[in-house]
């Protein structure tokens, strides 16, 4: 079977072969572990991790001595919120997130709360970014935490993080972000903005997945209760032998990102802009979240009266994501669709095409062209396009629910 | 999620699809489910003076395996009494589609979606008359 085209970069991205290249003698010839002080195989295996360690630093702006190696963005997001929330606890017990953050946000707070502490989940506008007066409006005289991530991974939204860390920092608030989605995506300075926690991922930026890594910031200096217990690794936020080949790997794959970066976007924002000019020749078509304020990997679009899965389904040539969770278990739209204000049949039936280093215009221009094909024949197959079509407005349908 | 054969033959090649004129003679729709739910099936039987279904058509929106389960029953409808054809069941239909459990509820779907039909069947042409008589009145 032909492989389908990979316009899914947004879960994940394949290693570049220049990063892989590199890790490979770290697994074979140079194995030792970095925390070996008594010989040669260590202290190689420690530079080359200082050293990574150096370029993930120089991509965002901060001090290597700021970065703290981890398993991926899901466990830099668990350290930086349990660990300050469990640190910060006598300050307060109030935390801030939004409906539309990653589950390993959402779910973080979810075991805070069971733990006593209050979290509040804002709501974003109907285009996807916070509203800051509502994030004003929110804040407690006990809230030690927020979370707010850079950039969405369903919709691909910039929210304003320069803005909410000069709120949170005049209050004395730990600010933490989710950049999994953003590295190499839009310059980050964490010289600039007052972020005091920051989760990266490897393999949303052409790295090797199992490693991430968190900015913990020095000046001033932010304090985290350590979640994983042991050796008392990386100054003993995260304990556990360091993973030398894929650390070599994300520091790799941050190089490139920091020197390709601007080229590279202006090439996938022409292929974006190039999709959504296509796609948009079909009528009923709603683009999910703010077009402007958002990178330009994502375009995550609704085809109104066709039904997420089996438009999957249909468009198997194409390896996408459905905004729909019908493909899991559970029958539930979106939950960030949901939480823009869309309303089921919309968030049923978007799709989430991200674009990458490796897509080429002929991709984008076969995708453009299959979508118009089946998107055509679902909609002939579909009673609600007929009543569309017949001037029925299906919000005055008594439905009979099942 | 991986379709059966017979579920991708059916979204490829669906049978029947389309609609009959709502005034048409002998001819009764079932339309169920909801937008919300991200499933709507519409199947309309048309009747003749037998109390035959000698056609069937459907139209839906929905997922793969919804869409297969609304294409079988369309064909087999197809040349059962409007009392044999409301006595499918939804077991049937999700056996000879081999679907999985998450996709019970679209035969469930396709069951309701026949019944439906056959009570606006007698809805509008009464419990034991023919077409015929109805649609003179």
């Amino acid at each position: 079977m032909r492989k389908p085209i990979y316009l899914d970069y947004s879960a994940t991205t394949p290693v570049d072969p220049r990063v892989a290249e590199k890790m490979i003698p770290w697994l074979t010839e140079n194995f030792g572990n970095p925390a070996s002080r008594s010989h040669a195989f260590g202290w190689e295996a420690e530079q080359a991790v200082e050293n990574a360690r150096v370029e993930v630093a120089k991509l965002v702006n901060c001090d290597a001595k700021e970065i703290v190696w981890t398993s991926g963005a899901t466990e830099s997001d668990n350290l930086a919120i349990k660990g300050a929330a469990h640190f910060y606890k006598t300050k307060g017990k109030h935390l801030i997130t939004m409906k539309t953050e990653h589950k390993a946000v959402l779910d973080t707070m979810r075991e805070l709360e069971r733990e006593g502490f209050q979290v509040t989940y804002l709501d974003p506008q109907p285009d996807g970014l916070l509203d800051l007066e509502k994030f004003k409006a929110a804040l407690r005289p006990d809230t030690i935490v927020v979370s707010i991530m850079l950039v969405n991974n369903e919709i691909g939204v910039i929210q304003p993080i320069a803005e909410i860390g000069e709120i949170c920092r005049s209050k004395g608030i730990i600010f933490h972000v989710d950049a999994a989605q953003a590295t190499g995506k839009l310059p980050i300075d964490l010289a600039a903005v007052k972020v005091d926690l920051m989760s990266f991922s490897a393999h949303k930026t052409y790295g090797p997945k199992g490693i991430g890594a968190l900015y913990v910031r020095r000046k001033p200096r932010v304090r985290l209760e350590a979640q994983m217990h042991g050796g008392g690794h990386e100054k003993g936020f995260r304990s556990g032998t360091l993973a030398t080949h894929q650390i070599v790997g994300m520091g790799e794959a941050f190089r490139i990102a920091r020197e390709e970066m601007a080229t590279e976007n202006d090439r996938i924002r022409m292929l974006r802009d190039r999709l959504l000019a296509g796609v948009q020749d079909l009528e009923e078509v709603y683009v999910n979240g703010d077009l402007e304020q958002r990178v330009p990997h994502n375009l995550n679009v609704s085809f109104n009266f066709v039904e997420g899965e089996s438009l999957i389904m249909g468009i198997k040539e194409l390896a996408v994501s459905s905004g729909s969770a019908c493909t899991s278990a559970s029958l539930e739209p979106s939950y960030v669709l949901r939480a823009l204000g869309r309303n089921d049949e919309l968030a049923h039936s978007s799709i989430r095409f991200t674009i990458g280093r490796f897509t080429t215009k002929e991709d984008i221009d076969y995708a453009v062209k299959l979508v118009k094909e089946r998107i055509g024949k679902l909609r002939e197959m579909s009673p609600l396009w007929e009543m569309y079509k017949e001037g029925i407005d299906l919000n005055t349908v008594q439905w009979a629910a099942h | 999620m991986a379709y059966s054969e017979k579920v991708i033959d059916h979204y490829e090649n669906p049978r029947n699809v389309g609609s009959f004129a709502k005034d048409e003679k002998g001819v009764a729709t079932g339309m169920v489910g909801a937008p919300a739910c991200g499933d709507v099936m519409k199947l309309q039987i048309k009747v003749n003076e037998q109390g035959i279904i000698e056609d069937a058509k459907f139209k839906t929106y929905g997922c793969g395996s919804a869409i297969a389960s609304s294409s079988l029953v369309t064909e087999w409808v197809k040349g059962k009494s409007v009392d044999e054809a409301a006595t499918i069941r939804n077991t049937q239909i999700a056996e000879e589609l081999a679907l999985p459990p998450v996709k019970i509820h679209c035969s469930i779907l396709a069951e309701d979606a026949i019944k439906a039909a056959v009570a606006d069947y007698k809805k509008k042409y009464g419990a034991d008359a023919e077409p015929d008589k109805k649609a003179a009145d």
